[in-house]
């Protein structure tokens, strides 16, 4: 009796609909939101992360309607990203029906935001997403640093030392994104989401580079995450979530059957 | 004929209680769901749950504020009552959150911190350190026959998101188990009352299962 790895499948939603293309075969609207997350819902999905990529403040407020009918007919945790920056936005999330934010640039620009968000909603609901990428090391050991903007703009900030920053500021959850292997199928920064992991007292989630279902499973066992996202390997229904938890369960991996 | 059972869910500005409302209707459809912190509309419903997120202090604070304690005792000795979470904890004598706070004391214990150096005893692996908060899905090990038990296996996932948890005093009102470092006490059962450290409005089928149990549940209990 052990608590379960999770698998967490992620939405980009831009303008309200899912984009990088979801090819279910029996789905109405691919398209939909709403849609993709009953599904992965019934497929046995831990979780739901929604990433709002939408560029424009006015094509913001669609995302809302999105968790707002999302929670009101699935059942487990939900996760919203993408330009969270101020209180008023996550207090417009949660109560939307989010149960957790996750704040990335904002968290850079201004880190007494995070402190500002968990103090008021609790430590539980606020994610801290860090997108690093690896940079040369005058040492041995690999180090790596925190880029913003979708990974073109370096920051100086070293990644460990910003992860265990953001956990005394009161993240719950560490959203930990390899920017070197984002949408490359390669699998996850193992090294990355190890030392990160090993170095904060809270549950970490990898992200970024999963290409099939082994790869979930070094994610836990060799990088030590407590939770592995995916988007692609599930939206283009390559695998469903049933067969990335049986073939976990099948390497020993507690999971939620 | 069906008659319409109301459920008032107590909101005491601790969380948003959306998700809260949203699966009691899904899981009954009957039932009539009241988000709110009206003294009256809580002592006449037919069912009230406490739930929450947050920290003690502040939930108790709030509790005051509101004049809530003596409706929410009232209720507590008298209905099917239900508590979830913050508001499972909040029925314990104490808590040693935020420097101690006193709590409802309905059901006699103390709620204490998961240890910062939490470890896995059931594997040898060398990384068995757990994290804290205790977030996600854990098996639960119904300890006792209950009515809200009904139709949900035994060692069923739920979710959970805490780094605080009850102890209480005397065995009799531990309902279901679960391990992390340790035997985790997450729901409770005590005459009318029933309590969980896990979320079912989070919990996928089997959290709807246990809110429809709780909806069609007179109240009766005796261990």
């Amino acid at each position: 009796m052990a608590l379960a790895k999770r698998i967490i499948p992620c939405l980009d939603v831009d303008k309200g609909r899912v984009v990088k293309g979801v090819q279910f075969v029996d789905i109405r609207d691919a398209g939909d939101p709403v849609e993709v997350a009953r599904r992965y819902n019934s497929e046995g999905a831990d979780e739901i992360t929604f990433l709002d990529i939408t560029a424009t403040h006015e094509g913001r407020d669609t995302i809302v309607h999105v968790v707002e009918q999302v929670a009101g007919e699935i059942f487990i945790p939900l996760t919203v990203g993408g330009g969270i920056r101020t209180v008023d936005d996550v207090r417009m999330m949660l109560n939307a029906g989010a149960d957790k934010v996750a704040i990335n640039s904002a968290a850079v620009a201004n880190p007494d935001f995070v402190r500002e968000a968990a103090e008021k909603f609790g430590n539980q609901c606020i994610v801290v997403a860090i997108d690093a990428k690896q940079v040369e090391s005058n040492t041995k050991e690999p180090r790596w640093e925190i880029f913003t903007h979708g990974g073109r703009k370096p920051t100086g900030i070293d990644a460990i030392e910003w992860s265990k920053k953001m956990v005394s500021y009161g993240a719950g959850e560490l959203l930990v994104t390899s920017m070197d292997n984002d949408g490359v199928k390669n699998g996850f920064d193992l090294p990355l989401t190890r030392t990160i992991s090993d170095n904060v007292a809270v549950p970490v989630i990898a992200s970024g580079g999963v290409g099939n279902l082994d790869h979930l499973v070094d994610g836990v066992n060799e990088g030590h995450a407590d939770a592995v996202l995916a988007a692609s390997i599930f939206h283009f229904a390559e695998y469903s979530i049933g067969e990335a938890k049986r073939h976990m369960a099948e390497k020993n991996i507690e999971v939620r059957l | 004929m069906t008659t319409s059972i109301t459920v008032a869910v107590i909101d005491y500005g601790m969380g948003n209680l959306h998700s809260v409302a949203k699966a009691l209707e899904h899981a009954n459809s009957f039932a009539k769901v009241q988000v709110t912190s009206d003294k009256q509309l809580i002592a006449n419903a037919d069912r009230v749950l406490l739930p929450g997120v947050g920290s003690m202090r502040d939930c108790m604070g709030e509790m005051q504020r509101l004049d809530l304690i003596d409706t929410i005792k009232h209720a507590a000795a008298n209905k099917p009552f239900m508590g979830i979470c913050i508001g499972m904890q909040a029925l314990m004598t104490h808590s040693t959150e935020n420097d101690g706070v006193n709590c409802l004391d309905i059901i006699q214990g103390e709620v204490e911190r998961f240890a910062d150096d939490l470890h896995d005893p059931l594997t040898s692996n060398a990384d068995n350190r757990l994290k804290i908060p205790h977030m996600g899905w854990n098996q639960v090990n119904q300890q006792i026959k209950h009515p809200l038990w009904k139709n949900i296996p035994q060692n069923q996932r739920f979710y959970f998101v805490h780094s605080y948890f009850v102890v209480p005093q005397t065995p009799e009102p531990i309902a279901g188990s679960t391990q992390y470092g340790h035997p985790v006490c997450v729901a409770l059962a005590q005459e009318n009352i029933f309590a969980t450290q896990f979320h079912p409005e989070k919990s996928s089928d089997s959290g709807l299962q246990l809110f429809s149990n709780f909806i069609d549940w007179d109240g009766t209990y005796s261990s």
